[in-house]
């Protein structure tokens, strides 16, 4: 069986700045895949080139066809769907406009399932539909990013530090409605800082530093391995500067 | 003063402040989904204006022809951008927005402006001609710089200008038309008497201000204009093409364009250069709501027309003068309240 998504032979640079280097990455269908690295290692780089937000040089398939040619709009109609790091929600829209917009490109009829099955997985968004994005909490922030880019009925939702900022308690929400979304049948590329937990509920996993990657298998393998677990799992060192 | 004239001065006012209210929330509009600054606004209202005003003297007017000019440029266009994923949908479909469209028009103005066509033809065929240039200029000259900076925006918006303007000579010559009314016929009430034609601006106007409301509250199209005006990144990642926001947004500014010019001309004798004055202050009522707040706009727009009507009577010389020092107190105010914002980088 093929893979969802793959990257092969990736090159993402910022002017003569190489941020991300030869990488190569699988997501296969019903998997959570997980890249963990220090601050500034590239990960969210990589995301965004995937989406096709930042130019990238090397070879993303999905669903077994070239995105070369293809802008942001054609692969979220394809099912891919990004929550990006700072969500960019439409913050003067309450949260069901919020929603309604992310089946921009979905029949309005599928639409309004789509919603039932957001609300189901979010409650919290229910009880608030009618408030002003910007005016939610953190945490429901990141629910509102997430329904929205659901409601694309994406094949595969990459997250981008989901649990960047918020409480445990939410984190431990976020991370259990990732696993909840597998079931459904979504794969999920999820990028974090927050190593632990991610390893946790990912199948695969890729260690990335310096724009490469240093390390790839099964999560469990990657969770045990020493080097990671003096470098990620324990105390964190300090990487470069986000970008 | 007696109370009479001061009535008077007030009617006028908001008669043209009408006028500036749906320019401003055009240019409101425009900036917010494009960053553009639709200095182009003026040549809107001025061929809207002069081509329904030659349609009704029955005169062919050149903007039909301009339009089918632009079509063509922005199949052109179309087809460069597409030329590595070249397919036969996409080609009839731009063959059809971009050409035989325009061409239809443009015949059926050649038709109608043989024989004097009613007011409703010349009303339609105006705001559909200038519609179609709004939508082909977007293509032509915003679109392929969708992604630079305002102020890159700004100097293709003042070539644009300069271009319409001169083409507007072209057209229509250096005299100046009137229109016939849309609606003729008077009453007087009280000390006032409001023509048909200045009920008609107030209906127009008040029935565009609800139905834009209607339209951004509760289509999702209406919605997804918004959602672009207020993040773009957010938009595309929803799958709301930043184009096909940028489209509604010229084609609504345009047609708002040449609305108010078929409401003026009836009124007011229009050159091909007159639009931009009117445009400018539907201007500074958009910068009096910050370019962002449209309905702070609609009413610094009927202040705006007012101090003009006012300043008319006292001191006419300096009418346009002084509408345009409201900006001065208004910048300066909004200079001190809110610090200087960065511009957005996408």
């Amino acid at each position: 069986m093929s893979a969802l998504l793959s990257v092969t032979d990736a090159h993402v640079a910022y002017g003569k700045v190489e941020a991300v280097r030869s990488v190569s990455l699988e997501v296969g269908a019903n998997q959570i895949v997980t890249i963990v690295g220090a601050n500034g290692a590239g990960k969210t780089t990589l995301l965004l080139a995937i989406m096709g937000i930042l130019p990238l040089k090397g070879r993303v398939a999905f669903a077994g066809q070239d995105l070369a040619q293809l802008d942001i709009e054609d692969r979220v109609a394809m099912g891919l769907g990004l929550v990006p790091e700072h969500r960019e929600l439409f913050v003067t829209m309450n949260v069901e406009d919020n929603l309604e917009l992310g089946a921009f490109r979905i029949e309005r009829r599928r639409a309004k399932a789509s919603m039932e099955r957001v609300y189901a997985l979010f409650p919290r968004l229910k009880e608030r539909r009618k408030q002003l994005a910007g005016t939610l909490s953190g945490g429901e922030q990141q629910m509102l990013a997430m329904g929205r880019a659901l409601m694309g009925e994406p094949k595969l939702l990459m997250l981008d530090e989901p649990s960047l900022g918020l409480a445990p308690i939410i984190v431990a929400d976020i991370f259990r409605i990732v696993t909840e979304l597998r079931a459904s049948g979504v794969s999920v590329l999820l990028v974090e800082q927050n190593a632990q937990a991610a390893l946790k509920i990912a199948d695969q996993a890729y260690v990335m530093e310096l724009g490469e990657f240093a390390l790839s298998g099964k999560a469990s393998d990657i969770a045990a391995n020493e080097r990671v677990a003096a470098s990620y799992l324990g105390f964190q060192h300090e990487g470069e500067s986000a970008l | 003063m007696n109370t009479t004239i001061m009535l008077f001065l007030v009617q006028d006012g908001i008669t043209n402040g009408a006028i500036y209210a749906l320019l401003g929330l055009a240019l409101v509009l425009v900036f917010a989904v494009t960053r553009v600054i639709l200095i182009p606004q003026g040549e809107f209202v001025t061929y809207g204006a002069l081509t329904y005003a030659s349609l009704a003297a029955g005169q062919m007017p050149g903007t039909a022809k301009l339009a089918l000019a632009l079509g063509i440029g922005a199949f052109v266009f179309d087809l460069f951008v597409a030329r590595k994923a070249l397919h036969g949908r996409l080609i009839l479909r731009s063959i059809v927005a971009n050409i035989v469209l325009p061409a239809i028009v443009l015949a059926l103005t050649v038709y109608f402006a043989a024989q004097k066509p009613p007011v409703a033809i010349c009303i339609a065929l105006s705001l559909v001609i200038v519609a179609m240039i709004g939508l082909y200029l977007y293509r032509i000259a915003f679109q392929p710089l969708a992604h630079t900076s305002v102020l890159v925006l700004l100097i293709a918006s003042v070539g644009v200008h300069l271009a319409l303007q001169g083409l507007g000579l072209l057209f229509f010559g250096a005299e100046g038309q009137r229109g016939p009314a849309v609606l003729s016929g008077a009453f007087t009430a009280g000390a006032l008497r409001f023509t048909g034609q200045s009920i008609t601006v107030y209906a127009i106007t008040i029935a565009f201000i609800i139905g834009l409301w209607l339209f951004f509250g509760l289509t999702l199209y209406g919605k997804a204009l918004r959602a672009t005006a207020v993040n773009r990144l957010g938009a595309r990642l929803a799958g709301i093409r930043t184009t096909l926001s940028g489209q509604i947004a010229f084609l609504l500014a345009s047609v708002i364009g040449a609305l108010s010019g078929i409401l003026i001309v009836p009124i007011t004798t229009l050159y091909y250069d007159s639009g931009f004055l009117i445009g400018l202050k539907g201007f500074v009522a958009a910068i009096i709501g910050g370019l962002v707040s449209y309905p702070l706009t609609a009413v610094a727009a009927l202040v705006v027309g007012i101090v003009e009507a006012f300043s008319s009577f006292y001191a006419s010389n300096y009418k346009e003068v002084i509408v345009f020092m409201l900006l001065i107190p208004v910048l300066l105010l909004r200079s001190l309240a809110a610090p200087a914002v960065e511009e957005e980088k996408d």
